[in-house]
């Protein structure tokens, strides 16, 4: 019970830095949640975050998954609010405001700059991640394979996940 | 503005939450809203998908919002936002459970090792396909290695990166030299890359 106020300042912070997407954040997420406040460890972290990518809805929902580990349900709840509610309410202002930037020359800088970087943070981020979670040839085989099959194929990816799955129940225990 | 009711507004939004496994929920918003729904055009739904690629918070839970206020002002973007999240949450803080129970025992935390390397293929592609469609030019690709080298090198952390980086993109593509906006068919042939 006594870390909610900390779950809530940390992900209410996390939440600013997804631009983007979640990937970007999740540097700074590792940071928070592993190295200052010791919540989970850099393998754990990992396979929550994975576990996002099984969820429907918003994956980085994982919040929730990571709240609960730390707090129970207060945690998971605390973690969601926090995470979504605050870039929430700045969407709600912004989005009402967009239509009256129209002419702001200075609106399309901001979009046209932000995509590379927005980019560039993911893949920085997915690189911070890949350390933990390829850790020998047969992670490295799977994430590789899941790669082609992803860029190449229109199947669900969902049904990938649940194959790597498995592979690590008969190969990686 | 066109009103939908609140109740359709949190049904539809709950579904979309509910099916959308596998990533690209903005392709599945897509399909309800504009194709099934029909509460927007395409043009519209574009115009939402580039404000909320550019604000900090998810895509899908932003699209979400700036839907659910144009249809139903303040309580139609809670709505929305609440609907697309809660099977998500439910999802999720049962994961928690799961993994609290039994993260000191082998078998989930062998599958959840599969798990995490086909997580890594699946975003590496996701990534490579966005980048792919949206990436034009020398400063484009400067400004993708300068946020990668920033996190992962020399180790300024995100914020600093995301500030540094980012203000020197968005100066280099100021007002005076900003080249015309890109058109919307290719952001079309984005967000079809996403499902």
């Amino acid at each position: 019970m006594d870390q909610l106020p900390a779950l809530a300042k940390v992900f209410a912070y996390l939440s600013f830095l997804t631009i983007g997407g979640g990937m970007a954040a999740f540097p700074e997420m590792r940071v928070q949640i592993v190295d200052v406040h010791g919540w989970l460890t850099a393998e754990q972290l990992t396979h929550v975050y994975s576990t996002g990518q099984m969820s429907p809805g918003p994956n980085m929902m994982m919040v929730a998954e990571v709240g609960q580990l730390v707090s129970g349900f207060p945690g998971a709840l605390v973690c969601a609010l926090a995470f979504f509610i605050p870039t929430g309410i700045l969407t709600f202002l912004v989005g009402r405001l967009w239509t009256r930037l129209e002419q702001w020359p200075w609106r399309a800088s901001i979009q046209k700059g932000l995509a590379p970087v927005a980019i560039g943070l993911a893949v920085g981020g997915l690189i911070t991640f890949g350390r933990t979670a390829v850790t020998g040839w047969l992670t490295l085989l799977v994430a590789l394979a899941t790669f082609a099959a992803v860029a190449k194929t229109r199947i669900n990816p969902v049904f990938f996940i649940l194959g790597g799955g498995v592979i690590g129940l008969i190969a990686l225990r | 503005m066109r009103k939908a009711s609140v109740i359709d507004i949190f049904l539809t939004f709950l579904q979309i939450g509910a099916i959308s496994f596998g990533g690209g929920v903005v392709a599945y918003l897509r399909d309800g809203l504009v194709r099934n729904k029909k509460w927007f055009g395409d043009v519209e739904f574009l115009e939402l998908t580039s404000i909320s690629n550019t604000l900090p918070g998810l895509n899908a839970t932003n699209i979400a919002i700036l839907a659910g206020d144009r249809l139903g002002g303040w309580p139609g973007a809670s709505l929305a936002l609440i609907a697309m999240c809660i099977p998500a949450f439910i999802f999720m803080t049962a994961a928690g459970v799961v993994y609290g129970e039994a993260h000191a025992r082998p078998l989930a935390s062998a599958a959840l090792r599969g798990v995490a390397a086909a997580a890594t293929g699946l975003l590496a592609a996701t990534w490579f396909k966005i980048g792919k469609k949206s990436l034009r030019g020398f400063y484009d690709a400067f400004f993708v290695m300068a946020a990668i080298l920033g996190i992962n090198y020399f180790k300024w952390g995100v914020p600093i990166t995301l500030l540094a980086v980012g203000a020197l993109a968005i100066f280099t593509y100021r007002p005076t030299t900003t080249p015309a906006e890109k058109p919307a068919q290719e952001e079309e042939q984005w967000i079809n890359s996403l499902h």
